[in-house]
């Protein structure tokens, strides 16, 4: 990856006279994918279409270190697709050609160039065919084929998977990882999704109530949220209030409820009173205490178990309130029962801490 | 009955012996009519695609216009062009009383609002985020609308034959203006009621008969082409 090839500054979105969206500032580097991650009403969409140029926006928007003087010329450098796929009533060739159509690219050349895209996203073979007889799945490709056939500098995807159903979306995220991966396409995707955010993303940007809240590498935003709400968001179930008991070079040890726990995370500064985040995730259920590597081993009586999807939904109560995620399978093989009383375990390098302060 | 079968045989007769007055009218008509929805077309097509693709000042006015001005009474229009071309009229001196340009003008004033309006339904039919695709992809603000007006070209080929069906079926003010003149102005409509009116059932019978001929064809063609635009 090499410099920033857009940058807005006291970035602003209005619609309807009320801003929707507001970043303070926005660098998205040259071959990286960006995942614009946020809640329905975020105002996610708005920042991606107000970066395409689609929407007026407050503030500096810059493309390779130059303002954007003439929207029409930058957009024709880069590239959208939407959530729906907006294909024209034409032959899926005609629609997948149609942004170097409206460039000038000779027949030829955009034929040539149509094809080569459909080939990547693996609907070649629809070339002649109606864009009306297409499966969603089958447009969502070609749109997709569509916006990087223009060979975009940027590519910008609202949602481009919310509309299919699951095994679809499955597949298509992973085919269009691979393309992205492939041709290093500087890429800016808008998701509600987890899952797609890490599966096509180097960074994540959350947004939340209209602001930027926070940016930086998937795995660190996923581990260590800025506040509750992005925990909350991001998956940390839990949220703990803590009082620090004592600090040493090794570990931090609080006090949660009536039980200590150690920790190896910093304790924010000078907030004696912090956040315990514990990921679900990172909760071991056993059915009897033994010896591990964990540091923090608690008794908890289960209260409720919930399917979801692939896991189960553990909730526990320990003295507080302790979610944990466990396979069907475990939770079959382990015989978990509500009521029962099971020993929950968590490493003192997995929470991370946030300042109470901060928390919404 | 009599009456009835004996107006049809002449009828039918009249058809397959290609009777001159018949052929006139007919004539007349297509000409008058299809003038009229000819400049309708080329003025009401774009006005229509910018009042349902536009925001401007205005635009809800324009819109009602053309909404109220596809109501029309034929007579009130004929009334209108009548007295604007009369000979001591506004445009008298443009001598176009009880010729074929008063019954186009007054046919154009039907027609054009009917494809202002349908025009302007057809191309806000449209999802309105393919706008947004096509500025998104590189369209500018014209190769957008032609590829939006593309996208509801049926949608316009329905309006323009609603346009049509007005003004080839009215009678009015095409009798108001155009006098009804044989070999001139007396097109299908103005015969019919001029052959009724004598108790010439069977050339009134003809001149109907050729009249929705005329109208079946072109709504056969319109349902031709939307049936043939449907995915196989």
């Amino acid at each position: 990856m090499s410099g920033t090839i857009l940058e807005a500054e006291d970035f602003a979105v209005a619609r309807g006279g009320r801003e929707v969206v507001r970043a303070h500032e926005l660098r998205i580097r040259e071959g990286e994918a960006l995942a614009i991650l946020g809640p329905n009403g975020a105002g996610k969409t708005s920042l991606l279409l107000a970066l395409a140029t689609l929407l007026p926006f407050a503030g500096r928007l810059r493309f390779r270190g130059s303002s954007i003087d003439r929207p029409l010329a930058f957009r024709r450098r880069v590239a959208v697709a939407f959530q729906r796929p907006l294909l024209l009533d034409r032959s899926v060739r005609e629609n997948a050609a149609l942004g170097l159509a409206l460039r000038g690219v000779s027949r030829r050349e955009r034929d040539q160039r149509a094809h080569d895209a459909l080939v990547r996203l693996g609907v070649a073979h629809l070339a002649g065919r109606s864009a009306r007889t297409l499966s969603g799945g089958e447009a969502q490709r070609v749109s997709l084929a569509r916006a990087l056939a223009v060979g975009p500098e940027i590519l910008f995807l609202d949602e481009p998977f919310s509309a299919l159903d699951a095994p679809t979306r499955e597949t298509l995220v992973a085919d269009l990882a691979r393309v992205l991966r492939a041709r290093g396409v500087t890429t800016v995707l808008v998701t509600h999704d987890r899952d797609e955010a890490l599966s096509l993303s180097d960074r994540v940007a959350i947004v939340m109530g209209g602001r930027l809240r926070q940016i930086g590498d998937a795995a660190s935003v996923f581990a260590t949220p800025v506040d509750s709400e992005v925990a909350a968001f991001v998956g940390v179930e839990n949220v703990l209030p803590a009082r620090v008991v004592s600090v040493t070079e090794e570990l931090t040890t609080l006090r949660v409820a009536d039980h200590l726990v150690e920790v190896t995370a910093d304790v924010p500064a000078g907030d004696d009173f912090p956040l315990l985040c514990i990921r679900p995730d990172d909760v071991i259920i056993a059915r009897e205490p033994g010896p591990t590597s964990a540091r923090n081993a608690l008794a908890g009586t289960i209260l409720r178990l919930e399917p979801i999807g692939r896991r189960v939904r553990v909730l526990l109560d320990c003295g507080f309130p302790l979610v944990a995620h466990v396979t069907v399978r475990s939770a079959r093989e382990l015989g978990l029962a509500e009521g029962d009383v099971v020993t929950a375990s968590f490493k003192a390098t997995l929470p991370h801490l946030l300042a109470r302060h901060r928390a919404a | 009955m009599e009456l009835i079968f004996e107006g049809l045989r002449e009828a039918v007769a009249r058809i397959l012996t290609l009777d001159r007055d018949l052929l006139e009218a007919a004539s007349a008509s297509l000409v008058t009519s299809g003038s009229a929805t000819s400049l309708s077309v080329v003025t009401g097509v774009p006005l229509g695609a910018a009042l349902g693709l536009g925001r401007f000042r205005g635009r809800g006015l324009l819109l009602a216009l053309a909404n109220t001005g596809m109501g029309l009474p034929p007579v009130a229009v004929g009334l209108f062009v009548a007295v604007f071309i009369w000979r001591s009229g506004p445009a008298g001196q443009l001598e176009w009383f009880c010729t074929r340009q008063a019954i186009i003008t007054a046919q154009y004033l039907l027609a054009a609002p009917t494809i202002v309006g349908l025009t302007a339904v057809a191309v806000q039919s449209i999802d309105p985020m393919m706008r947004l695709q096509l500025t998104a992809l590189g369209a500018t603000r014209l190769q957008s609308i032609a590829l939006l007006m593309r996208e509801s070209r049926l949608l316009i080929l329905t309006a323009v034959m609603a346009g049509f069906g007005a003004v080839i079926s009215e009678i009015g003010a095409s009798l108001m203006v155009g006098c009804n003149i044989k070999g001139d102005t007396r097109i299908l409509t103005t015969a019919i009621a001029l052959e009724t009116s004598k108790g010439e059932f069977g050339a009134a019978f003809a001149l109907a008969f050729v009249l929705l001929g005329i109208i079946f064809a072109l709504n056969a063609l319109t349902t031709w082409a939307q049936q043939r635009a449907r995915p196989q």
